[in-house]
């Protein structure tokens, strides 16, 4: 399960901010390590959002520090 | 004294061609971009044919790029990079550089396709990037951050003689010394059916659908209007001491500008072209330049009836007896009428036939009107003549805005 979603997390990531895929690593943080702002995070979030169906609210979302902060919530939370 | 503006840079992605080689050669060709618009959405327009660019700007970007552009801004972008390295990507100090890119209608649709995805999935739905793609000052932002430019980024604002006006506020930031280079230039991607219903609504663009290729024919007797372009042209301006330095090579002298108002009609020109010949005048005088120092001028002339008689007055008025030595072109004939990016793209233009001395054809005049009184070059390119010689390009717009711009051969 965590395994998928972090594949699917890496498209996204991959998508949003043309950051490779091989590099959206489970102890990557999204803004010191591959460089995503906050414009970008919002978009991450929402189509995150749309493909596992889960709710990361703005209060969540400060929390997402590392791609396994995310992958952890959503695992949990769909 | 002022300090002398040289262009050392040139980009562009237009109807005819994604970059400036390929533009100029169909320029040069008297080939017309124009095409049916083959969507759905046409069946009840007026106008169903426009000047799509020949390369989708977004095929020439990293999609993670390309989504937080609107196609405008794509657009100059392209030729922005395009410009930039073709100017050697000069080394300087980011406080010395600026980039003035203008727009007539900014990012309005993807304005327009935010606005379904609201009313289709929420607002939770829209994209972050969504005001920043629609604002009108967004070109000239991501052109500046694109080269990291910290003297000044600006958006000139005048419907169709923006674009030149952004030459014209270039050229003053280094003469005026807040800059050493200046990205400048105009961008527009607007054909939507909304836009193309306004402008037929008020009966200003060409309904020749059933033959595209023809439909924008300035000072043609059987003209009926422009024909929506869309696209950018980027021109680097450079301080003469600051490209002598680094060994740049000169495309063209920047003249002078000059920028009048009608104050006769919001969208009709002066039928006696009064703004317009202030307009050349003051850039003549600014340029410190007399009629006779002219040889060629690219028109506004987009194809409609009332703005070619109104330009060729104010030509005739700004350069007296000298205009019959003036080889006139309007290359709207083939690109389309690109709003806020024309005065760029031709701006261009101008420059490149003073290089290669060689004026472009009007497309599509088969029978010139008679209330023309200018020498328009039509069928194939005219030479210039050897020696020190001066180019004029106008640009007009909706509101009443004049802007000439008078360029030198290097």
């Amino acid at each position: 399960m965590s395994q998928q979603i972090l594949e699917g997390l890496a498209a996204i990531v991959n998508e949003v901010a043309g950051v490779p895929v091989a590099d959206v690593q489970l102890d990557k943080s999204f803004i010191d390590d591959l460089d995503i702002d906050s414009l970008s995070m919002v978009e991450v979030v929402i189509a995150a959002e749309d493909k596992w169906g889960v709710k990361i609210p703005d209060s969540e979302v400060k929390n997402l520090k590392t791609v396994g902060d995310a992958v952890n919530f959503i695992s949990s939370n769909s | 004294m002022t300090r002398q503006v040289v262009i050392t840079g040139l980009g562009m992605t237009t109807p005819v061609g994604g970059d400036v080689e390929t533009t100029w050669r169909a320029i040069l060709a008297g080939k017309p971009g124009i095409v049916l618009i083959d969507e759905p959405w046409t069946h009840d327009q007026p106008s169903k044919i426009a000047g799509i660019m020949a390369i989708d700007p977004a095929s020439c970007l990293a999609p993670h790029e390309a989504r937080k552009l609107d196609r405008s801004q794509q657009a100059a972008i392209v030729a922005a990079r395009e410009a930039w390295a073709d100017a050697g990507a000069p080394e300087i100090d980011p406080d010395r550089l600026g980039a003035v890119v203008a727009t007539g209608m900014g990012g309005l649709i993807s304005l327009i396709n935010s606005y379904d995805v609201l009313l289709e999935r929420g607002a939770s739905r829209i994209s972050p990037h969504m005001v920043t793609m629609i604002m009108p000052n967004g070109s000239a932002a991501h052109v500046g951050l694109e080269i990291g430019a910290r003297a000044g980024v600006h958006t000139p604002v005048s419907a169709c003689a923006s674009g030149a006006e952004a030459v014209s506020y270039a050229a003053r930031m280094i003469q005026q010394g807040r800059a050493d280079v200046v990205v400048a230039g105009g961008t527009e991607a607007v054909i939507h059916p909304i836009t193309m219903a306004g402008f037929a609504a008020m009966r200003a663009l060409s309904t020749r659908n059933d033959d595209p290729a023809a439909a924008s024919r300035p000072y043609d007797i059987d003209r009926d209007g422009f024909v929506m372009g869309e696209g950018a042209g980027i021109m680097v301006l450079e301080s003469a001491e600051f490209a002598a330095a680094r060994g740049a090579k000169i495309y063209g002298v920047y003249g002078g500008s000059g920028l009048t108002s009608d104050g006769h009609h919001i969208a009709q020109p002066d039928p006696e072209g009064r703004g317009a010949a202030r307009a050349i005048a003051e850039a003549l005088s600014d340029a410190g330049l007399s009629a006779s120092d002219i040889v060629h001028v690219n028109a506004h002339a987009t194809s409609t009836p009332q703005g070619d008689i109104a330009e060729s007055t104010a030509i005739v008025g700004a350069l007296g007896s000298h205009t019959e030595n003036v080889a006139v072109t309007g290359t709207k004939s083939m690109t389309g009428h690109l709003l806020g990016g024309a005065g760029a793209v031709e701006s261009i233009f101008t420059v490149l036939a003073l290089r290669d001395r060689l004026v472009p054809p009007t497309a599509n005049l088969h029978n010139l009107d008679p209330q023309i009184n200018l020498d328009i070059v039509a069928g194939v390119p005219r030479p210039l003549p050897a020696g020190d010689i001066a180019a004029l390009n106008n640009s007009f717009g909706f509101g009443g805005h004049d802007v000439a711009l008078v360029f030198r051969s290097a």
